[in-house]
């Protein structure tokens, strides 16, 4: 592989992190449907993701499992495992949140439109 | 015992939540207020011992004790210092005093408000206390995802679910931006812990350092509802049960704004030691604005808690720019600003929770000339209102008189012009609605006025003709403390010495990864509070006379019509700039985002 192309492998998971990012944030915008929006967060989380693999990733190294492989095998970084899965449970929990209250919000407001759950202007 | 108490803040409210959570509706309900109610004591009692501690140098605990070797750190360290712990402690205090508060509250569900309530105190309390980034994340996120529950509680109604949505999405969104640039450094450093990323960095200031610090910045000043980030607070506050907004106002906000601080003097103080001009500049523009839009936005609500929640927004608008003075004598008149500030906005939204309690509305044209009835309810609120202008001996003015004399060291000192406009405004705003209230005053109900969206919400309680003591005695006791916390002796020079250990980036590396012995601080030599003094005399006058003129008869308003015609021009676009619309308030958020990320990269390179 020339340099240029392993260069551009190795910023891949850091642009389509960033447009991941943008793009979530313009659904959540533009959002006409509470679980659209909350799926939008969602895209946005997974942004986090890719930035953190993205972060512990090494070509060309082994998983990071170290009971089979020989001493001083170079490995991907196992923290940035760690920290994400830690997200993925944070998160979870959140989501799950949001979801409940976008169906409270039908049940109570009669709309899941962010266009017209707006008693809390001004 | 060394190796409980660290973590015990956090360790015992979240055993009890789960222990509560698991005998949901099985034990009586006084029950569990009182587990509740001394978990958060403990906390309370434990931080405090962790204060005095601290106050001889970091203590710092490491979890399952892997502590550093050769200056590496790989474990999840506590690193205590005492305005940590001190955030820590008031937190706890005000936890205790809205379980105490909410005693006659929500009769009818079982356990499930005292678990979120520890878990809220169990991660503000890890979140004040650890040395480790990632560590501050996930208290940020247990943090943030209590407070969205808590906010949303009241299900029954459609308000709560609106304010809860607004809330958890622009908070889940800067969350991911603290993530993101986390991640970054992560990938630059190689490390979590604090002392050791600031190490790592030394002086590198190159775009990914920027770039890490402005997302990180950005995600945690979100939480402290900085313009524009701040849409959400208002929606939240006017929506979540009183009690828990009293821990919203008192604490959680100013929270994010302790993480700011943080991050920069463990982090980023030696990058960015040569831009420390140019980031003082970016910060007080931005609390500035902050202070004059929520103090504006306070004034032009009539929902009562709305209104405070405007009121704490412009108040941290006041925070900020402190933080942005970058200098010990602003950062501790921060930490006493913060406790004043908290006590006495918990102690109002008490008063406001005693409202809706006692007369079933907290519109305040609904409440106009409820008289006798409501000063024996809430009178408190005329005083407490005092205290929002920083009149002595309130906690407020002590904090704003070292805040003033740290700027004008730095020619900065015109601050404390926006000091006095925000608390003359904020003060007139709640005076406007005491005067509206208990005597009658101003103008009746109007009723153009009505298409502008909540103003009144429902009752929280089963109401009731008298006043449990479990409601008043916790406002007048917050009452009493945000006046006598000025009269501590040597509060102002133990915090001076506390604000030099937090900002002293070199002696905190050392002090975590080496074992080094602390340096002793000696604060200089305390000035003169006269002119904070004068000023605050001065700010309470004018406020009285700003709600004095608010309040005039109709026929007497005639001289001063241009100047309210003036007043509700400007504010008539900016209320309708708070559109309600969960859309608007990320398209602002990101808009923030980009402009202050702007500015760095546009300064620094």
């Amino acid at each position: 592989m020339n340099q240029a192309a392993s260069e551009f492998l190795r910023m891949l998971p850091f642009l389509v992190a960033a447009w991941l990012f943008v793009v979530g944030l313009y659904g959540i915008v533009t959002s006409r449907h509470l679980v659209h929006l909350i799926m939008c967060l969602v895209v946005v989380q997974t942004s986090t993701y890719l930035l953190l693999l993205g972060v512990g990733y090494k070509i060309g190294a082994a998983a990071p499992i170290f009971a089979d492989i020989p001493v001083g095998t170079p490995a991907v970084d196992p923290v940035t495992h760690a920290l994400m899965l830690t997200d993925i449970v944070v998160e979870a929990t959140v989501m799950a949140l949001l979801l409940a209250l976008a169906i409270q919000a039908e049940e109570r407001a009669g709309s899941v439109d962010p266009e017209q759950l707006r008693i809390m202007r001004g | 015992m060394n190796h409980f108490l660290p973590a015990s803040p956090v360790a015992v409210p979240l055993s009890i939540a789960a222990l509560l959570a698991a005998v949901n509706q099985h034990i009586p309900r006084r029950l569990a207020d009182a587990l509740a109610m001394a978990a958060s004591l403990w906390s309370v009692i434990a931080c405090l011992w962790l204060l005095m501690k601290s106050s001889h140098g970091l203590m710092v605990y490491w979890m399952g004790g892997w502590a550093p070797r050769n200056g590496a750190a790989i474990g999840i360290s506590f690193t205590i210092d005492p305005l940590g712990a001190g955030a820590a402690a008031f937190a706890s205090f005000l936890v205790f005093v809205a379980l105490v508060f909410s005693a006659h509250y929500f009769d009818s569900v079982g356990t499930i408000f005292h678990v979120l309530m520890l878990a809220f105190l169990g991660a503000m309390c890890g979140f004040s206390l650890t040395g480790d980034i990632f560590n501050l994340f996930v208290f940020f996120e247990l943090m943030s995802a209590a407070a969205f529950a808590l906010c949303g509680y009241k299900t029954e109604e459609s308000g709560p679910i609106q304010g809860a949505l607004n809330f958890a999405v622009t908070n889940t969104i800067g969350a991911f931006m603290a993530l993101s640039g986390i991640g970054l450094l992560y990938g630059r450093t190689g490390a979590l812990n604090m002392a050791q990323i600031g190490k790592s960095l030394g002086q590198t200031h190159d775009g990914l350092v920027v770039a890490a610090f402005v997302m990180i910045t950005c995600g945690f000043l979100v939480k402290a509802a900085l313009v524009p980030f701040h849409f959400w607070l208002a929606d939240a506050h006017a929506v979540a049960p009183t009690p828990v907004c009293v821990l919203f106002s008192g604490i959680m906000v100013e929270l994010g704004l302790y993480a700011v601080a943080r991050v920069y003097w463990t982090m980023f103080h030696g990058a960015l030691a040569q831009f420390e001009a140019q980031t003082r500049a970016i910060f007080v523009s931005l609390g500035v604005l902050t202070a004059i839009v929520g103090a504006l936005m306070s004034f032009a609500q009539r929902h009562i808690k709305r209104l405070l929640a405007y009121s704490t927004i412009s108040h941290t608008g006041l925070m900020l720019v402190a933080f942005a003075m970058l200098a010990h004598g602003a950062l501790a008149g921060l930490a006493l600003y913060v406790l004043g500030h908290g006590l006495l906005k918990g102690a109002l939204f008490l008063s406001a929770g005693i409202l809706l309690h006692h007369l079933g509305s907290i519109d305040e044209l609904n409440l106009r000339g409820k008289g006798r009835e409501a000063i024996r309810a809430s009178g408190l609120m005329l005083f407490l209102a005092l205290g929002l202008s920083g009149v002595p001996p309130y906690g407020t003015f002590l904090g704003e008189a070292l805040i003033d004399s740290a700027a004008e060291k730095l020619h900065y000192s015109w601050i404390s012009y926006i000091f006095m406009f925000a608390g003359i405004v904020t003060a007139a705003a709640v005076l406007r609605v005491a005067g509206r209230i208990y005597f009658g005053w101003g103008q009746d109900l109007d009723r153009s006025q009505q298409d502008e969206g909540e103003t009144d919400e429902g009752r929280e309680t089963s109401g009731g003709q008298e006043v449990p003591a479990t409601m008043f005695v916790p406002t007048l006791v917050l009452l009493l403390l945000g006046l006598g916390i000025s009269f501590i002796p040597g509060l102002r020079v133990k915090t001076q010495a506390a604000a030099m250990e937090f900002m002293d980036q070199g002696a905190y590396q050392q002090q975590v990864l080496e074992h080094a012995a602390p340096p002793a601080y000696v604060p200089p030599a305390q000035e003169s509070l006269l002119p904070g003094i004068i000023r605050g005399i001065v700010s309470t006058l004018l406020a009285l006379v700003l709600a004095g003129l608010v309040l005039l008869p109709h026929r007497l308003r005639r001289g001063i019509e241009g100047f309210s015609g003036g007043v509700s021009f400007v504010l008539r676009p900016l209320r309708i700039l708070h559109s309600g619309h969960m859309g608007d308030y990320v398209a602002w958020l990101t808009a923030g985002v980009a402009a202050i990320g702007g500015l760095f990269a546009y300064f620094i390179h």
